[in-house]
């Protein structure tokens, strides 16, 4: 019938707009839920969401190792050319040639954090840090390079 | 005691005692246009913070709060910011009709407060056919606009100021016919006798059922003839930039922003004269005691508080409803309201013969 449509529908709407209405008016009556951060004010107590991406990090231990194999999958995935990855061959006790890295090259000023690396890498390595506060007066202290001085692929990562 | 309408009459009674009556007349009117026009200013920049702050914190933010305390002088710094900014008039525009189109906008905006009963015997104009002047004026809005777009020569002005055309001529029925509603119950075009005659209660609850739909039906109208979200189709900043007033900049398009809040004023003023009583006290009954406490509140804090609470209703709508299409738009009027809001008066004028209201 159409009269019967014709009212369902414009119950159905009136309805469907008193949902909207009634969420608006929680949040206007919450003011708890802001979640509006006063970044320079707050710096201390500065809440950021769990996803958040500042800049790619390489993960050490307290021995200062690290997991990276140097098999340069992130470098790879990346998208615009941020990470180059130097290689070097390391000589293990019994003589072998192993494959390590030397450098781990990455443009800050070239990434978008698209965090592909991160998925990329197959031993976890490297992971997003949430620090954000990049600027600096010369552009090429954004080449950073991620594995701390002295540093050795950990015991056991393949 | 003091009150809006004592403080008439003792300048009344003044200025007759020293001048004739001609020119007291002059300086009445003289006074009376200036405190329309700081009215206007002290509007503006009231609405457009609690617009600001109403947003805010719908969308879960914050909103102003570092200009004065909690943010409530950032309305006059960008007053401020719109004065000492340069009007400009693109090269291809109508001169004339481009620097008119704002003038048009607030004139109208003012013409509008004429009847307005501000409180107790306290009103600009007190006419006969206040409800018919209001109607009628308040579709003159559309000139201004439509001027603006077409003067702008912009495409998208242009269109702007088409689909705001479409939209206030569509909405202007169903506005007009819910508001025929109460003349009906009333039998009055005149909006002091609307007033007086939701003395034993506002029409809202006297009215019942049709009178909620009417009113439901004028509050979606007129948030239509404003131009506001979700009917703001002549403003689309996602799609036109910002439609009919693109081109304008500084104080000329602060008359057209200014213009904008009046009306919602203007409309929800109304809204709460007809629905609400004006400034009519809220009484329940018989409860003496009661009515008596209401009746201690001035007038004038009544009329605004019912205006202020309909002007939220209204933000409450544009900060929670999408925009819609043109064609949306037109079908609710003419599928929707204009039927629904025509049998409604059907239903209200059988009601007001058999008198099955309060």
């Amino acid at each position: 019938m159409f009269i019967v449509k014709y009212i369902k529908d414009v119950f159905s709407g009136l309805k469907s707009l008193a949902v909207g209405l009634r969420r608006t008016l929680y949040y206007f009556t919450h003011h708890k839920e802001i979640i509006t951060q006063q970044y320079p004010d707050n710096r201390e107590t500065l809440h950021l969401p769990e996803r958040f991406k500042g800049e790619v990090v390489m993960l050490h231990d307290e021995n200062n190792e690290h997991a990276c194999t140097g098999c340069t999958a992130c470098e790879l995935a990346c998208p615009n050319a941020t990470i180059k990855i130097i290689t070097k061959f390391d000589i293990s006790p019994e003589g072998k040639k192993k494959k390590a890295i030397d450098k781990f090259v990455y443009h800050l000023e070239l990434c978008t954090m698209c965090n592909l690396c991160i998925v990329a890498c197959p031993t976890d390595a490297i992971k997003m840090a949430q620090t954000f506060e990049h600027s600096v007066y010369n552009r090429a202290d954004l080449t950073k390079v991620l594995n701390k001085p002295g540093s050795k692929i950990r015991e056991g990562v393949e | 005691m003091l009150s809006f309408s004592n403080i008439s009459k003792s300048i009344d009674s003044g200025l007759r005692a020293t001048f004739d009556a001609t020119w007291t007349m002059v300086i009445e009117m003289v006074i009376a246009g200036v405190c329309v026009i700081s009215l206007f200013a002290i509007l503006g920049l009231v609405l457009v913070l609690m617009e600001r702050k109403v947003s805010a914190w719908m969308q879960i933010r914050l909103g102003p709060n570092r200009v004065g305390p909690k943010g409530m002088l950032q309305s006059l710094a960008d007053t401020v910011k719109l004065l000492v900014k340069e009007g400009m008039t693109p090269d291809g525009a109508d001169k004339f009709l481009f620097n008119l189109a704002p003038f048009i906008a607030i004139i109208v905006a003012m013409l509008l407060m004429a009847p307005i009963a501000f409180a107790k015997d306290f009103q600009l104009w007190d006419m006969n056919i206040g409800v018919l002047y209001v109607s009628a004026v308040s579709s003159l809005m559309v000139i201004s606009i439509l001027m603006a777009g077409w003067a702008s020569n912009n495409k998208y002005s242009l269109m702007g100021a088409m689909r705001s055309g479409a939209q206030i001529v569509s909405y202007e029925l169903s506005a007009g016919l819910s508001i025929l509603s109460i003349v009906v119950l009333t039998g009055s075009l005149n909006l002091n006798d609307i007033i007086l005659s939701q003395a034993n209660g506002w029409w809202i609850f006297k009215g019942h059922i049709p009178v909620m739909i009417a009113f439901i039906i004028f509050i979606i109208a007129v948030t239509a003839e404003t131009n506001r979200a979700p009917f703001d189709l002549a403003e689309a900043e996602s799609e036109l930039t910002a439609g009919f007033h693109t081109e304008y900049s500084g104080m000329k398009f602060a008359l057209f922003f200014l213009a904008e809040y009046v009306n919602v004023f203007i409309v929800c003023a109304i809204g709460a004269t007809l629905f609400f009583g004006g400034w009519m006290p809220f009484h329940i009954g018989h409860w003496e005691g009661f009515n008596q406490v209401m009746d201690f509140i001035p007038s004038s804090v009544w009329f605004f508080g019912k205006t202020f609470f309909l002007i939220f209703l209204i933000m409450w709508f544009r900060w929670t409803f999408p925009r819609l299409r043109i064609d949306q738009l037109l079908n609710l009027e003419w599928k929707y309201l204009l039927p629904i809001s025509m049998f409604n008066l059907l239903l209200v004028t059988a009601m007001a013969i058999l008198g099955w209201y309060f």
